[in-house]
């Protein structure tokens, strides 16, 4: 059996990284120029990390999916990043940055991880401030804050409702730097299928390339996959169309360990759903609930006229609304973190209470914050959110109550790492959504571009030369080794298969069903009966597309149908270990909510007695039962609490 | 709604492209525009169940309008008919019941056609490479708030941070110009204090890319300006031409030394 040795270093918890660095190995500049990094994905972490190392002085090869880095999907993220500044004297620190994103994720996310995490966050605003990224400012020339879900200082940076964006174009410009500068080569349209591993070692990727369709093969000393996650399994989700799961769940395949599939978060304010046609959801950013008031009709009556069109929601008095997050979590409010305010919005829809035509739907309202503070206030705060509320949904926010409801948005779950961020293969690393390690089984508002930037330009410059520093005398890899034909054979085999089936059904139309298995049995709650249903019916499914899936097209010129049944015949084996993942974890924690295990008011019941850990899985074949592995998370430095946003 | 689709299809750079014609039948008003032609590649593939069949190519990703992915040309306009609007932004809601709707890729010649709808926009990125960034690397900086900027000024170069690299302003040009796009990153960094340092290096770098990329030059129609889904000003261009001739009078010849802008 495979060790998991998580390499976290001896240590009060505040030295620990600090001794980390002081201990590690280091590659001198003329060794550095000799070794190859490999990055697929240029997101946040993607492109932070290659453009670090490239300034560090080591040969780049970065594989992006779109037609530019800058498409990458860290780009959506609006809100805002955390760090703490304490700029605001509020009473923040790196310790209470940490506290609050552990307890936030419940508990399941490593101490060591997360307290470097915390540590770094604050060089992070440093270095985005130097490349010239806009964040709001105050009219003294200081950089503004705002709130987020699951704290109770402003700790948030922010560039309008764009954050990501700016951080995101803000670490493009880094990478361009060193493109124009030749340490970094950039292959664009291309997209990883599978690593390659030579001597049990990660040395080279292949990738499809997405315009001529041909299959191209890239050697290095280590590969880092900042591939994003795999949200997209639930066909709707706030995840762009093209993010996916497949470079994760190949590495899988090749002996990488996924850590807590099925701890998914799934965010509360999202535009609803609206009809069968659509492809994705929309977000609107956390950052809404600071000035904007959760609530639905107080009686099922009213609730019901509503979802008739017969009442209009500004037409209900005070006393007739329920402010449910106000109502049960007194000292967070509205701002309780993301799992608690999904989970409150279904059970409140659950028992007849919600809106829109659909009743599923909850109302989030400006109309108590404009009152107080003024149009033109909330306009600036939030104007290109509400606009793309009225562009979508066609009705007026500074008028009428925003609907939301929840829908799913980020993966907790990912590949394994240890300290070091490399996955249970030597020399592949995985750093931001794409891995496991910071968020334990719910993420706090703000903290994925704060993680994403954190592992690109802060810890995996450091720990990739501890890796690389007894590799300098390995020479370069020649992509004509026998592991690059192999690996290169099997893509093949698997896109003719994918083409001659020649069947009856799109791509689309299983992928929507899986979405629809997914989306009831491992969504919002679970249980027992509905998570072994699911099992059964992917399995089901999966034998049904490999039957009677449609791949229309040319395997040798830009195929669409092509790249998403590459991706789907992943997601229907990832779907089935997030729903193994979730039936074995008998406890309800962060965003994995298991209806057999709540308290009496309906909060989420723990099991730390026999769930503090990391649930780890290793792939044994197609169609093979997966292992599980156990990394026991020991807390050291803070006391394990029931979480509590009441008082 | 029923809409006639008359849609360009190419195989690939090389060939001859031509304008294939499609019905489309009970499309929903709030149905985005991207999603119309989901529903019609599907049923491509679902009619034509035992003929070889290709699917139309169209970029897409975000589907929020802030990627900069798609890049439609609608009945003559980068993005179709609404202001301010990505095509993934844009609903059926907006067309007339029984429309016929045209469809074409970005025509410039700097953008060629890789096939269908999509087109190849990495000049783009080679003009940032050329110096649209501030030559700073990871570490070593000073705090964040040990460089304060005007909030006047933050909030401008905010509006020129904006740009999604769409490329709607070098389809909407008769020039094909990309001095809105251009202008957008220099315009940026010539605000804050953190650019100032490399601004003329920065603009006549960019500037010399952008020509040696084959775009058109800037004739004042505007067009640009009123068909950016982001609203991102002329006025950038304005501030650009004037870094331009500052930089051209002032600029020191500085030594190549493989670092710096340029």
């Amino acid at each position: 059996m495979t060790q998991l040795n998580s390499k976290i270093p001896q240590g009060p918890l505040a030295e620990k990284w600090t001794s980390y660095k002081t201990h590690q190995k280091l590659v001198n500049p003329a060794n550095k120029r000799k070794l190859d990094i490999i990055v697929v994905g240029t997101g946040l972490a993607g492109a932070a990390a290659a453009a670090s190392f490239g300034e560090m002085g080591f040969n780049v090869k970065v594989l992006c999916i779109s037609d530019s880095p800058r498409r990458a999907h860290s780009i959506a993220a609006q809100g805002g990043i955390n760090a703490a500044k304490n700029y605001p004297n509020d009473g923040d620190s790196v310790y209470r940055l940490f506290y609050d994103t552990i307890k936030g994720g419940d508990y399941r996310a490593r101490e060591a991880n997360v307290y470097r995490l915390a540590e770094v966050a604050n060089s992070i605003i440093d270095q985005c401030v130097a490349q010239g990224v806009p964040f709001a400012r105050e009219y003294s020339g200081y950089l503004d804050n705002r709130s987020f879900g699951g704290a109770q200082v402003s700790r948030t940076f922010y560039a309008r409702g764009q954050t990501g964006q700016q951080l995101l174009l803000g670490a493009y410009s880094a990478l361009s730097k060193e493109i124009g500068r030749g340490h970094v080569e950039l292959f664009h349209r291309r997209e990883m299928l599978d690593v390659v591993i030579i001597d049990g070692r990660a040395r080279g990727v292949i990738a499809r390339n997405l315009v001529t369709g041909e299959l191209e093969r890239y050697a290095a000393h280590a590969v880092v996959l900042a591939t994003g996650g795999y949200g997209n399994v639930y066909f709707l989700s706030t995840n762009a169309m093209n993010s996916n799961g497949s470079a994760a769940w190949r590495a899988h395949r090749k002996g990488a360990m996924f850590a807590n599939p099925a701890f998914v978060q799934i965010h509360p304010t999202c535009i609803p759903v609206h009809g069968d046609y659509q492809s994705k959801l929309t977000l609107m950013s956390e950052s809404l609930r600071n000035d904007g008031r959760i609530w639905v009709p107080k009686k099922k009556e009213d609730a019901e006229k509503i979802r008739k069109g017969q009442l209009k929601p500004t037409q209900l008095g005070e006393e007739d609304r329920d402010y449910y997050l106000e109502r049960r979590y007194p000292a967070f409010g509205n701002l309780v973190p993301r799992d608690v305010a999904s989970r409150a919005a279904k059970e409140r829809c659950d028992a007849g209470f919600g809106v829109g035509t659909t009743g599923l739907a909850v109302y989030l309202d400006f109309a108590d914050a404009i009152k107080r503070l003024g149009k033109h206030v909330i306009e600036a705060r939030y104007g290109n959110l509400f606009q793309m509320y009225e562009k979508i949904v066609d009705d007026n926010p500074y008028e009428m109550p925003m609907m939301i409801y929840p829908a799913v948005h980020y993966t907790m779950g990912g590949l394994w790492v240890d300290y070091e961020l490399q996955t249970t293969i030597p020399g592949l690393f995985a750093a931001g959504e794409a891995n496991f390690s910071d968020h334990g089984a719910n993420r706090l508002g703000a903290s994925a571009l704060m993680q994403g930037l954190a592992d690109g330009y802060f810890v995996l410059p450091y720990t990739i030369q501890n890796y690389l520093g007894d590799q300098i005398s390995v020479a370069r890899f020649k992509t004509t080794a026998p592991e690059f034909d192999e690996a290169e054979k099997n893509i093949r085999g698997q896109i003719d298969r994918l083409m001659g089936i020649n069947g009856k059904r799109s791509v689309d139309s299983f992928h929507r069903q899986l979405g629809h298995i997914m989306w009831d049995m491992v969504g919002m709650g679970r249980n027992a009966e509905g998570l072994k249903k699911a099992v059964t019916a992917i399995q089901e499914l999966r034998k049904e597309f490999w039957k009677d899936v449609k791949v229309t097209g040319k395997k040798d010129n830009v195929n669409n149908e092509l790249e998403k049944a590459l991706r789907l015949m992943d997601f229907l084996e990832l779907g089935e270990l997030m729903a193994r993942d979730a039936l074995h974890r008998e406890e309800s924690c962060g965003g994995h909510f298991r209806e057999e295990h709540q308290t009496q008011d309906g909060e989420a019941k723990r099991n730390d007695d026999d769930f503090k850990y990391v649930g780890v899985w290793e792939y044994k074949g197609e169609n093979q039962e997966p292992t599980m592995h156990v990394e026991p998370l020991n807390y050291e430095f803070i006391e394990v609490k029931t979480r509590n946003y009441k008082e | 709604m029923k809409f006639t689709l008359k849609i360009w299809r190419q195989e690939n750079a090389k060939a001859q492209g031509r304008f294939e014609t499609y019905q489309l039948d009970n499309i929903s008003a709030d149905c985005s525009f991207l999603e119309m032609l989901d529903i019609l590649n599907e049923k491509l593939v679902n009619d034509n169940i035992s003929l070889p069949v290709d699917t139309i190519t169209f970029d897409h990703d975000c589907r929020e309008g802030i990627c900069g992915m798609c890049s439609l040309y609608i009945n003559g306009r980068p993005h179709g008919p609404e202001q301010g609007t990505t095509v993934c932004q844009l609903h059926m809601r907006r067309f007339n019941d029984g429309d016929t709707i045209t469809i074409e890729p970005w025509r410039a010649k700097a953008f060629p056609v890789i096939k269908d709808l999509m087109v190849d926009r990495n000049a783009f990125d080679k003009i940032i490479q050329a110096g649209g960034f501030v030559s700073v690397s990871t570490g070593g900086v000073p705090d964040a708030n040990a460089i304060p900027v005007r909030k006047e000024d933050a909030d401008l170069a905010m509006d020129a941070a904006a740009c999604i690299g769409c490329g709607a302003c070098v389809a909407a040009c008769k020039n094909a110009s990309a001095m809105l796009f251009v202008s957008a990153k220099v315009s940026q960094f010539a605000l804050l204090p953190q650019g100032k340092i490399e601004a003329k290096e920065r603009v006549q770098a960019m500037v010399a890319k952008m020509d040696e990329l084959g775009f058109g030059n800037c004739t004042n129609t505007y067009a640009c300006e009123a068909e950016c889904p982001k609203n991102i000003s002329v006025e950038n261009i304005a501030r650009m031409n004037r870094e331009f001739f500052f930089s051209k009078l002032t600029l020191a010849k500085r030594e190549s030394n493989g670092g710096g802008v340029g």
